[in-house]
């Protein structure tokens, strides 16, 4: 008995019972196809989620005040007025692991330029602002010292105020943007930036000197909040000790009093948004799983109920002289047939499924290579299995036996 | 007539049920000589098939010794029963055990896969001049579900002629065919014994066995009667005599 004869055999045996071969394959098909469907979805929203992330900078540190009370009533994070500019001026000069800061004050409301108007916020923040929040100028200028010295009524604008109040037009600078009755003279664009991992809009935004903010548009004279940059992710937890002991020092607290403030980092936002994707990629594989098993079934179920009409034919193969290795031989190659063949057009399928998801729904998807490892080799594993433990226990039989099996 | 070609001695084959043995031979001692046509008679259960099934090494007994062609059946290896099994032996079973969905050719060509001497060329050959022996050389590219039950039962024994083998094994060959493809059956058979093969057929029909040369009678798992068929009939001759349309 040869290698070639028993590839004809399976080959031949295949043919024979196209419906139950494509039942089998069918089986491992869908397995494979969607496990590599759902892992890819579940990995391409974590790695999504991350990429938007970290555009935002992995080595962003922020500081809020801490939400207060007074008399018993919570007055919440963003009423609390106790950071001023001598906080920034503080970090600036006691945090080694701090590169850049900014204040940062915020105003909403209309945008007014001739008849169109558009809601939005302006930003007030010092010119380090654009480094720490990964803005980059697309034409014009930053302002200067001198303009936030002197509260000067300038301001750079987004791509989405670009398009809502200009109609898109490149040659924006020089142009009046009104905010609540004050106008602002645009010396700079920013660079497109998409959305946030939130699904905010980075582009929707005006940004000012913050003195300008502060004097003219709000009329305080704290700060809302503290935008910094640390010298490197791996520093992050040193810049945030540091500015914690250097806010500690400025506010006057002393020890046992919680701060009145707090920092976080983005490392920190990146880890819990990525873990909440992590859940729904264990949810997404566990749904993959469930496919491969009922894949699986399937493939058991198209193996189990075709033993009796296999345990005849290897009776009669018994008879007419084959050997118990020759059988088990034609039968481990028929199922290695099918499941590299299901695997095959499982994965193309899977693949093809996968890009289209991506480009009809956009959903962002990543096709993990270890998924489609794991599914083909789960769905061969079962489906080889199958085809060839039946085949062992009857091409041990008496050939008699083997042919009266019912 | 030659060498003796099977040699029974004592034989035994006990089947253990949940609370019974069944003693389906109980001693059984049998020579066969080359170029004999010996018929195996019996009544239903006493053992006809067991020991044909033991013959043609698809079964094993529980006790006694089997010599075919000199060679001792109890000392084989499984695979050294399955090379035998392909070049010595050949069966035809009473519910013909084709492959479905599987052409005669393909079928008769089935034992020839299992032995390696043989190249596809030859193999295809040797599977025409199979079919054309049994006299369906236009049936070749037919499935078994596309053939009567005489033309099945051809396609069987020429796929148990098609290795050449020594002895021709036959259970109830003619049980599920009419009268007229019966003697078909058996006209086939007396050629092939003239030739020189020995065949084995069980059968309970002593009109069927009065073609063969030596009846062999069973009883509960004994051999109660042994003769020579004396006036031996000629299936050709009877077939020619049989009306050309039966009517029932
Ligand atoms: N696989 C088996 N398991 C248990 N008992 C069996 C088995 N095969 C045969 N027998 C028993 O052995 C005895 C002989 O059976 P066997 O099939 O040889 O009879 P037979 O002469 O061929 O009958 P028939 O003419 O009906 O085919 C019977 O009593 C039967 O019940
Ligand atoms: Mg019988």
């Amino acid at each position: 008995m040869n290698y070639t004869n028993t590839i004809k055999i399976s080959v031949n045996a295949l043919k024979r019972n196209k419906f139950r071969s494509f039942l089998t394959m069918l089986g491992i098909i869908i397995g494979v196809a969607s496990v590599i469907v759902m892992l890819a979805i579940g990995q391409g929203s974590k790695k999504s989620i991350r990429d938007q992330m970290s555009s935002m900078g992995t080595n962003l540190i922020m500081v809020m005040p801490a939400s207060q009370q007074r008399g018993g009533v919570m007055l919440g994070n963003s009423s609390a007025q106790n950071m001023t500019l001598n906080d920034i001026t503080a970090i600036e000069k006691e945090c080694p692991a701090i590169s850049a800061v900014s204040p940062e004050v915020r105003s909403s409301g209309q945008a007014v330029v001739g008849n169109s108007n558009w809601p939005t916020s302006v930003y007030g923040v010092n010119n380090r602002y654009f480094s720490i929040r990964k803005y980059t100028i697309k034409s014009g200028r930053s302002f200067t010292d001198n303009e936030i010295q002197t509260y000067a009524k300038v301001c750079l604008v987004g791509q989405t105020i670009v398009e809502k109040l200009f109609e898109g037009k490149t040659d924006v600078i020089g142009q009046t943007v009104r905010f609540k009755g004050i106008p602002l003279m645009i010396i700079g664009v920013l660079s497109e930036k998409g959305e946030n991992g939130m699904g905010q809009d980075q582009d929707d935004l005006i940004i000012a000197p913050f003195t300008t903010v502060q004097k003219r548009i709000l009329a305080i004279t704290y700060i809302q909040s503290i935008f910094a940059s640390a010298v490197s992710e791996e520093k992050n937890n040193d810049a945030i000790d540091q500015v914690t002991t250097s806010l500690r020092k400025t506010h006057k607290l002393k020890d046992g009093v919680t701060d009145d403030f707090q920092v976080r980092s983005q490392a920190e936002m990146v880890q819990t948004f990525s873990s909440i994707s992590d859940v729904l990629t264990i949810l997404l594989g566990a749904i993959a799983g469930i496919s491969l098993l009922v894949g699986g079934i399937g493939i058991m179920n198209i193996m189990y109920v075709s033993v009796t009409e296999r345990t005849r034919e290897i009776g009669l193969r018994l008879s007419v002289g084959g050997r118990a290795t020759d059988i088990m031989m034609q039968f481990l190659i028929e199922s290695i047939l099918l499941s590299v063949l299901g695997g095959i057009i499982g994965i193309s399928l899977g693949v093809a499924a996968t890009s289209v998801a991506a480009s009809l729904m956009n959903w962002p998807t990543v096709i993990m290579p270890a998924s489609v490892v794991m599914s083909f080799l789960v769905c061969s594993a079962i489906g080889i299995f199958f085809g060839w433990y039946p085949a062992r226990k009857a091409s041990n039989l008496n050939p008699i036996d083997a042919l009266r099996y019912e | 007539m030659g060498k003796t070609i099977i040699e029974v001695k004592n034989l035994k084959k006990d089947f253990y049920l949940e609370e019974i043995t069944v003693h389906a031979l109980r001693g059984i001692n049998l020579d066969i000589k080359e170029g004999e046509f010996v018929a195996i008679m019996g009544t239903s259960g006493s053992g006809k098939s067991t020991m044909l099934n033991i013959l043609g090494c698809l079964d094993k007994p529980t006790s006694g010794s089997y010599l075919l062609d000199g060679v001792s059946m109890g000392e084989l290896s499984r695979n050294e029963l399955a090379a035998l099994r392909n070049n010595k032996l050949g069966f035809v079973f009473q519910s013909y055990n084709l492959l479905p969905r599987t052409t005669a050719l393909e079928n008769v060509e089935l034992p020839l896969f299992y032995n390696s001497k043989v190249k596809p060329k030859e193999r295809k050959e040797r599977a025409i001049e199979a079919l054309e022996a049994v006299g369906l050389a236009d049936r070749m590219f037919h499935m078994p579900n596309q053939m009567s039950g005489g033309q099945q039962q051809r396609v069987a024994i020429a796929r148990s002629l098609v290795n050449d083998p020594v002895v021709i094994l036959a259970d109830e060959a003619t049980g599920n065919l009419d009268t007229r493809t019966s003697y078909e059956i058996m006209a086939l058979l007396q050629d092939l014994n003239s030739k020189g093969k020995t065949i084995v057929f069980v059968t309970h029909e002593p009109d069927i066995a009065r073609f063969t040369t030596r009846q062999v009678v069973f009883r509960d798992g004994l051999i109660i009667k042994e003769e020579m068929v004396t006036n031996r009939l000629n299936a050709i001759e009877l077939l020619n005599a049989l009306p050309v349309e039966e009517s029932i």
